[in-house]
C-alpha cells in the first residue's frame, strides 16, 4: 500500500490524523525552522516527544520538517532542531538546505533524511547526487513534474519519492520563489511564510472588496461574495489590457483520481498539504485518502467525489501532473 | 569592485544576441560575462550557433567567461545539455544544483544567484566542493549578506542591476497569456525582449513575466548600497542584460564604482535606461524587495 503522509500542525491534529489512518504525519517546531511558521501552530519539544510516542503506539511514523533555509549567523537554531528531532524519536527529518543536509548526514548519520519539496530536486541526476553524497532516502518531488516524468525519474533513482496529492498548490518551483519577500519582506525560504496575513489589508470600495498584499491590490470581489485570500501567485492581475489569473486560478490540488497512476509510477508516499488546517479537516481528508489508497492497493477504483467540499471553496486542479497545465 | 554581466534572461533573436555580446566585448568596461540559456531550453537552438564566437570575442577582449546552467532542469534533453556544459572546459555557473552533479571533481565552477546560498554552512560546503565564486540570492537581507561576505573563502557577488528573478515554474506564463500550452508556445516570449508587464488591479506596476520566469517590474539597482557592499567585502556587482542601453549601464556602474560619479548622478542618468522605468533596492536595505531607498 502507498504510504499516506499527513499534516499535523498541532498535537491535536497529529492524534486526529493518526486515528484517521495516517501511515505517517509530518510536523515542525514552533519557530522559523519550518515552512509553516504560523502563530498558534507547531510543536514544542515535549509536545513532539509525546506526539512521537502516540504515533508509534499506533504504528504510525513522525517526520519532522526542518525545511527553511538557515539564516547566516543563526545556524545553531536549525542544528538544534535536527538534534532535538532525533532526540524525540522522529522517524525522519525533512530538509531543504544543502548545508543543513550535509550537517545532518555528518552529525546525525543514524537519522533518516528526506529531501523537502523546498529543495526543488526535479530530475534523477540531482536526486542521485543527494542520495549518494548525503544518504538521502526519500525526495518530496517539486510540483513541476508530470506523472510520466515521475515514472521516468523513479526508474533512474536509488531513493523513494513522495508527491503531493491534496491541498494548497504552489505554482512556482518551491524553495525558489521570492515573490512574497519582494512584496512583503517575508518569504517561505527565510521566514517559513508566504503572503503573510500581517501584510494583508481588505478595503471596501463601494460595492467592491479589495484585497491588498503589501499594498498591492491583487483580488477584488463583489461585497458579500466570498473573498479569496490574496496569495500572490493566485492573485488577479492586468497584463496589456487583459485582466485575469496570470499565474494560477484560485484552485487547490486534488490528485486523488491519479493515485493509481502514481502507484504505477513507482511513487512510495502520498502527501497531503495543510498543517494550518483544522483537526476536523485533517481527519476527514485523511480518512478519505486512506480509503482511496486501500482501494487502489486492492485493485479497486478510487472512491469518487467525497473530497470536493474540502477543496478551498473553489475549483480543484491536478496541477503540473497533467502536461497541459504548463 | 568588479563587474559581472549575468546571463541574459530573455529571448532575443540570433542577430540581436550576437550584436549584444559583440558590443559587450568591444565597448563595455566589465570584468566577467556569464552567458548561455538560463530560463527556457526551448530557446537555445535559435542562437546556440552564436555562442562559440561570442565566447572567443569576449575572451579576446580580456573578459573572464562562464556558461550558465538552466535555472530548472527537468527534461532528458535538459539533462543532456547540462552534461555537455560540464564538458566544454569553460567555467560553469551553477544555477540549478543539478549542474553540480555533472561536474567532475576539480572542474571549475561558480554558483549563480538562483542557488539557495543563505548561510555559512551551504557556502562553505560549495566552496569546499570547488566553487570559485558565489553570487548570493537577491532576496538575502543585508546582515546575512555582510556575514557571508566576511566569512567566504571565495569572492562573493551580489545582484547589482536589472529586473529581479523572483520565481521559476513549469508553467509558461507567456504561453498562458496567449491561450497556448507550453508545448505549442510558438516562442511568443520573443515579443517582450525585457519581459511582459504584470500590473495590479489598481494599475500599480508590480511584476513582469518572461516565459516560465517571473521577474520584478522595477529594476533593482545596488547603486545607493554600493558603499556598504564595498565595506562588507563584496567582490563584484552583477548586472543583468537588457535589450537597450546596456553598455551605457555598464559604463555608469564603472564610473560609480571608481568614484567618477556619485549615486545621485548615477540614479539620474540610469533611470531612463531602467526597464520598467522604476528602481527598487529593498532587499539590500532589509525592506520588502520592491522598496526604493531613493524614494
Amino acid at each position: 500500500m502507498m504510504e499516506l503522509v499527513c499534516p499535523a500542525g498541532t498535537p491535536a491534529a497529529l492524534r486526529a490524523a493518526v486515528e484517521a489512518g495516517a501511515h505517517a504525519v509530518y510536523c515542525g517546531f514552533a519557530d522559523e525552522t519550518n515552512a509553516r511558521n504560523f502563530p498558534g501552530l507547531n510543536f514544542s519539544r515535549p509536545e513532539l516527544a509525546e506526539g512521537v510516542a502516540f504515533a508509534h503506539r499506533h504504528g504510525a511514523k513522525v517526520l519532522v520538517a526542518i525545511n527553511t533555509f538557515p539564516q547566516a549567523g543563526r545556524q545553531a537554531l536549525w542544528h538544534r532542531a535536527v538534534a532535538d528531532a532525533e532526540a524525540a524519536g522522529a522517524d525522519a527529518v525533512i530538509l531543504a538546505d544543502l548545508g543543513l543536509v550535509a550537517h545532518t548526514a555528518e552529525q546525525h548519520p543514524g537519522l533518516r533524511r528526506h529531501l523537502s519539496v523546498q529543495a526543488a530536486a526535479a530530475n534523477p541526476d540531482i536526486i542521485n547526487f543527494y542520495a549518494e553524497a548525503f544518504g538521502v532516502k526519500r525526495v518530496v518531488l517539486p510540483r513541476v513534474l508530470t506523472v510520466a516524468e515521475i515514472t521516468a525519474i523513479n526508474r533512474e533513482i536509488d531513493a523513494e519519492t513522495e508527491v503531493f496529492v491534496f491541498g494548497g498548490l504552489c505554482v512556482m518551483a518551491e524553495g525558489r520563489c521570492s515573490l512574497s519577500s519582494y512584496a512583503t519582506g517575508r518569504s517561505p525560504n527565510m521566514n517559513g511564510v508566504c503572503s503573510p496575513p500581517s501584510h494583508v489589508v481588505y478595503a471596501e470600495e463601494g460595492d467592491t472588496l479589495a484585497a491588498r498584499l503589501g499594498g498591492f491590490t491583487i483580488q477584488k470581489s463583489a461585497r458579500g461574495a466570498p473573498a479569496p485570500y490574496p496569495t500572490l501567485c493566485k492573485g488577479c492581475f492586468v497584463s496589456e489590457g487583459t485582466t485575469g489569473y496570470v499565474f494560477e486560478d484560485p484552485a487547490s490540488l486534488d490528485a486523488s483520481d491519479l493515485i493509481p497512476a502514481l502507484a504505477r509510477a513507482g511513487v512510495t508516499a502520498l502527501k497531503i498539504e495543510g498543517r494550518q488546517r483544522s483537526r476536523a479537516y485533517v481527519k476527514e481528508v485523511v480518512r478519505s485518502f486512506r480509503a482511496a489508497v486501500e482501494a487502489v492497493a486492492a485493485g479497486r477504483p478510487v472512491p469518487a467525489g467525497q473530497l470536493a467540499r474540502l477543496s478551498e471553496g473553489q475549483a480543484a486542479t491536478t496541477g503540473a501532473y497533467a502536461k497541459t497545465w504548463r | 569592485m568588479q563587474i559581472t554581466v549575468g546571463p541574459n534572461q530573455f529571448f532575443w533573436d540570433a542577430a540581436s544576441w550576437r550584436d549584444f555580446y559583440a558590443r559587450l566585448a568591444d565597448e563595455a568596461p566589465v570584468d566577467r560575462v556569464v552567458l548561455g540559456e538560463l530560463v527556457c531550453s526551448k530557446r537555445l537552438p535559435f542562437y546556440q550557433a552564436e555562442i562559440p564566437g561570442a565566447v572567443e570575442r569576449l575572451q579576446a577582449a580580456g573578459k573572464a567567461v562562464a556558461m550558465t546552467s538552466l535555472a530548472l532542469i527537468t527534461l532528458k534533453r535538459e539533462r543532456t545539455l547540462t552534461a555537455e556544459l560540464a564538458a566544454t572546459g569553460l567555467e560553469v555557473e551553477v544555477n540549478d544544483l543539478t549542474a553540480l552533479a555533472h561536474l567532475p571533481p576539480g572542474a571549475a565552477f561558480s554558483v549563480g544567484p538562483l542557488v539557495n546560498v543563505y548561510n555559512e554552512g551551504t557556502l562553505g560546503w560549495l566552496a569546499a566542493r570547488g566553487a570559485r565564486r558565489i553570487c548570493l540570492p537577491p532576496e538575502l537581507p543585508p546582515e546575512p549578506l555582510a556575514l557571508l561576505a566576511a566569512q567566504s573563502p571565495v569572492p562573493v557577488e551580489v545582484w547589482g542591476w536589472g529586473r529581479l528573478p523572483l520565481a521559476i515554474s513549469a508553467r509558461c506564463y507567456h504561453a498562458r497569456l496567449h491561450d497556448r500550452a507550453k508545448d505549442s508556445c510558438q516562442f511568443v516570449c520573443d515579443v517582450d525582449p525585457d519581459g511582459r508587464a504584470v500590473d495590479t488591479l489598481d494599475g500599480q506596476r508590480f511584476l513582469a513575466v518572461n516565459g516560465v520566469q517571473t521577474l520584478s517590474a522595477a529594476c533593482a539597482s545596488a547603486a545607493r548600497a554600493l558603499p556598504r557592499l564595498r565595506e562588507a567585502g563584496i567582490a563584484a556587482l552583477r548586472l543583468s542584460p537588457q535589450a537597450e542601453g546596456f553598455v551605457a549601464v555598464c559604463r555608469l556602474f564603472r564610473d560609480l564604482a571608481d568614484g567618477r560619479i556619485d549615486a545621485a548622478e548615477f540614479d539620474a542618468r540610469a533611470r531612463p535606461l531602467a526597464p520598467g522605468g522604476a528602481f527598487c533596492d529593498g532587499f539590500l536595505t532589509g525592506a520588502a524587495g520592491v522598496a526604493w531607498s531613493g524614494a
